[in-house]
């Protein structure tokens, strides 16, 4: 199945600086449908609102963490199959098993480079 | 010599005593002395010997705190160096706006160049959002640092209270750092264990690193 590049992404990062890094790296490898989250929770009232194709979540936010988002996300039945990557500066072993069990999809250690996201994202969401 | 250290002494008064109790404690250790003069089982002179030492070490602390001006650093110095590192934040965050404001500008103008020109400063510009990951690894690493000055705030005040240095315990002034804090009791456990980030170089796990970890889930 060919990938919508027309879909729409929720990056979601507590740091104005990241989302914009993001944005534009998306940009870069051909997404411009993104929409922005400061943290868990507001992430995941948009989730309620509107269907996502992708999240890209930040970990260490307030109040919702990105795991609790994760988790949050994988409870729900309508948001179950959403596909996440966490984007984080956790790079402890026992952070990336906690979000593996909890249903991650891939993991993006900080700081990262556009080659990185780019293959993440095809690892996730299939080639393009 | 009973199995009382200094240390579990200070430890224990810092933990229990409100601010002005150890002025007391001297008092009271000193009337105990006081009393006690007369036939002395050897039980009861090492309890002399124990309680002059405890007055002794009080009064030594006491002096300490205030020689190395406790209360100064407490107060100034270590409020001064989370006004300075939040400053440090907010300059690098500023001016990574700006940097980030001028590459939306070129990536615009490179739009409008000949295809090869455009494709290299377009390259150049997403370089440049690459290095700008900076702004969040550092902004982490400072607040786990004002988070440590905080501790170190607190626990200065504590001493200081115990010892009737210079009144109460204080709050730290600070904002309250990026953490979990505030999360649900049923998870803030798990969770808060896994707030550690970011790792420093030698002690993190690369890309690659946690992609084998991911891998081995398969």
């Amino acid at each position: 199945m060919s990938v919508d590049m027309n879909m729409e992404i929720l990056i979601v990062d507590d740091y104005r600086t990241m989302l914009r890094i993001i944005r534009n790296l998306l940009k870069q490898i051909g997404f411009d449908n993104v929409d922005e989250a400061t943290d868990g929770s507001m992430a995941l009232k948009k989730m309620r609102e509107k269907s996502y194709g992708l999240v890209i979540s930040d970990w260490n936010m307030e109040p919702m963490t990105g795991l609790q988002l994760l988790k949050e996300v994988r409870a729900d039945a309508k948001l179950k199959s959403t596909p996440f990557i966490m984007v984080t500066a956790e790079s402890k072993t026992e952070n990336v098993i906690a979000a593996k069990q909890a249903g991650v999809n891939n993991y993006i250690v900080k700081p990262f480079n556009a080659a990185t996201l780019k293959m993440k994202l095809v690892a996730v969401i299939g080639n393009f | 010599m009973s199995g009382l250290s200094k240390q579990g002494r200070s430890a224990s008064l810092a933990a229990e005593a409100p601010a002005p109790t150890t002025g007391e404690v001297v008092e009271i250790v000193e009337q105990m002395i006081g009393s006690i003069r007369g036939d002395l089982s050897p039980g009861a002179l090492q309890l002399y010997g124990e309680l002059e030492e405890l007055a002794r070490f009080i009064r030594n602390t006491r002096e300490e705190l205030a020689t190395i001006g406790a209360d100064e650093l407490r107060d100034h110095d270590i409020a001064s160096a989370t006004d300075e590192l939040a400053a440090v934040v907010g300059a690098t965050e500023d001016a990574t706006g700006k940097i980030l404001d001028s590459c939306d500008v070129i990536a615009e103008i490179a739009a409008e160049m000949p295809a090869e020109q455009s494709a290299r400063a377009t390259d150049a510009v997403t370089t440049i959002y690459e290095a700008c990951n900076f702004q969040d690894i550092t902004g982490q690493r400072i607040t786990k640092v004002v988070r440590t000055l905080q501790h170190i705030e607190i626990k200065v005040g504590q001493l200081l209270g115990a010892f009737g240095a210079s009144g109460a315990v204080v709050a730290p002034k600070a904002d309250k750092p990026k953490a979990a804090a505030s999360k649900p009791a049923a998870s803030a456990a798990t969770d808060a264990d896994l707030l550690n980030g970011p790792q420093l170089p030698g002690n993190a796990n690369s890309q690659a690193d946690i992609d084998a970890i991911l891998a081995s889930f398969d």
